[in-house]
């Protein structure tokens, strides 16, 4: 069984098609990044897998539930790191990690193991009392993050994890995302496309929210019979001036 | 127990708020205080609403519509952000989110209530089990305000929250009967003053705190009109968070 199957997967806003039939399926434990330029579809898809955004047509199954018809199945099984910070402002670091682990049904103590586990991991523990609010950008993302896994999620979307990071974050963050392949099936949406062929097993190309190219990046080099992803990408993505 | 833990997250993010402390305690407080003295002072009532018996239920009545108030911004603010999202994303039933934003705030209005209670009986107010019975009716009365923030958090921005708690705590303040008695405008207004929850709300108090029987009449004018906003609170919220 995927870990992700999307089947027709359409969202229509009033007179736009943001998603069109889309058919995707994603391995288990793999890491499978979503690509394309703004308003290509890539969060529609993602809010419509997350239970976020109901579809206008089409279903998709995570880890086998319907999104549509068993959305709480699903949503167990799932967690997300959204593109903008998504922390509760006025809690603490452990208290932020600590609510997520009780929403997906941990009791008190075991979120605070988990809490304090995921702490460690992502070099928290020293601001564990820090309200998140005042914590810089970066280690914000990091917290989002963590909020994310603690719930030990058997998919992981994550959108835009790395926007606005400087350098030493950014790669830090890749350490924390490779880690995860093989356990945790992944979906990275990224603007940075070394980032996408450096971390993902898997890439889609999106446009006009329809599916352009999707395979490992050899072979989307091989279809599209260019050198690198950027130049692949451009000519999947080509805009038509008329 | 989901709904708990988020209630847990929305009582430390209002109390964690200063604004939250100062216009949710001290306000009603500085209100009965000054009312009390402006009372005494002037000496002879020449308006019954002034009197401590009907000023504290009236004010600590009054003081709810800030409930309103801190819950509409807390519901809009997360609206706007992707906290919300995240939560979304959880396996959170939709009684939880009702639960989860609702409860929290009714110990938050009792203890404002009895902030009021507290500060009228240092000012004259006989103390009784009344105002014990006074608080138990405070109970469906802060629903109806929590009915009403949950609405304006749902369907306004947190901006056009602020302005639109304004507009009711006016609203409340002269339909309610809490600073004169509507009876003396009479007229439309008064049948106005009627249709709306305000009045009966605090009637509803004031009766029970002076130590008559409570009136069911007011209280299903309450709890109808907290229904009825509740309802079309969970509409919009469904609405505007799963398109």
């Amino acid at each position: 069984m995927n870990a992700i199957e999307a089947k027709g997967l359409t969202k229509q806003f009033k007179e736009r098609t943001a998603v069109d039939s889309l058919n995707v399926s994603v391995k288990k434990g793999e890491l499978f990044a979503l690509l394309g330029q703004n308003g290509a579809g890539k969060s529609t898809t993602i809010r419509m897998l997350c239970g976020l955004l109901a579809p206008t047509a089409g279903d998709a199954y995570i880890c086998g539930h319907s999104v549509t018809k068993e959305p709480l199945l699903a949503k167990q099984v799932t967690n997300v790191s959204p593109q903008e910070t998504a922390v509760a402002a006025k809690l603490s670091v452990q208290e932020n990690l600590e609510l997520i682990a009780r929403l997906y049904g941990d009791d008190k103590k075991t979120a605070r193991e988990k809490a304090e586990k995921m702490m460690d991991a992502f070099h928290l523990t020293d601001r564990r009392k820090d309200r998140a609010k005042n914590l810089s950008g970066g280690w914000q993302r990091r917290l989002s993050i963590a909020m994310a896994l603690i719930t030990e999620p058997e998919v992981l979307f994550l959108d835009e994890p790395t926007l606005g990071l400087d350098v030493r974050a950014r790669r830090d963050l890749w350490k924390h995302i490779e880690e995860l392949k093989g356990r945790i099936t992944v979906v990275l949406t990224t603007h940075y496309l070394e980032e996408a062929a450096a971390l993902s097993d898997r890439l889609m190309i999106m446009d006009k929210g329809r599916c352009q190219a999707e395979g490992t990046l050899a072979e989307i080099l091989e279809k599209t019979g260019k050198a690198s992803l950027e130049e692949a990408f451009l000519s999947l993505t080509e805009e038509v001036y008329e | 127990m989901k709904w708990l833990a988020f209630a847990s997250r929305n009582f430390k993010e209002m109390t964690r708020d200063l604004l939250t402390l100062i216009f949710g305690i001290a306000l009603p407080v500085v209100l009965i205080v000054m009312f009390s003295l402006i009372s005494s002072n002037i000496g002879a009532m020449t308006n019954p609403s002034f009197m401590i018996s009907n000023l504290a239920p009236g004010i600590a009545v009054f003081s709810m519509s800030f409930v309103t108030l801190f819950l509409g911004l807390l519901v809009a603010g997360d609206r706007s952000s992707a906290f919300l999202a995240r939560i979304l994303v959880s396996p959170m039933k939709g009684i939880d989110y009702i639960l989860g934003y609702s409860l929290p705030l009714v110990p938050l209005a009792l203890v404002q209530a009895l902030a009021c209670i507290v500060t009228a009986v240092c000012f004259g107010l006989k103390l009784s089990a009344n105002l014990l019975f006074g608080l138990v009716a405070l109970i469906p009365v802060s629903l109806l305000y929590i009915s009403m923030g949950l609405l304006f958090g749902s369907v306004c921005s947190d901006k056009q929250v602020g302005g639109l708690a304004s507009i009711l705590i006016n609203l409340a303040a002269w339909t309610s009967g809490a600073w004169f008695p509507v009876s003396v405008v009479g007229g439309v207004y008064e049948t106005i003053c009627n249709l709306l929850p305000f009045g009966h709300a605090v009637s509803l108090v004031q009766g029970v705190m002076q130590g008559s029987p409570l009136n069911f009449g007011h209280l299903i004018w309450v709890l109808g009109y907290a229904a009825a906003l509740s309802a079309l609170a969970i509409f919009f919220f469904k609405k505007k968070t799963r398109p």
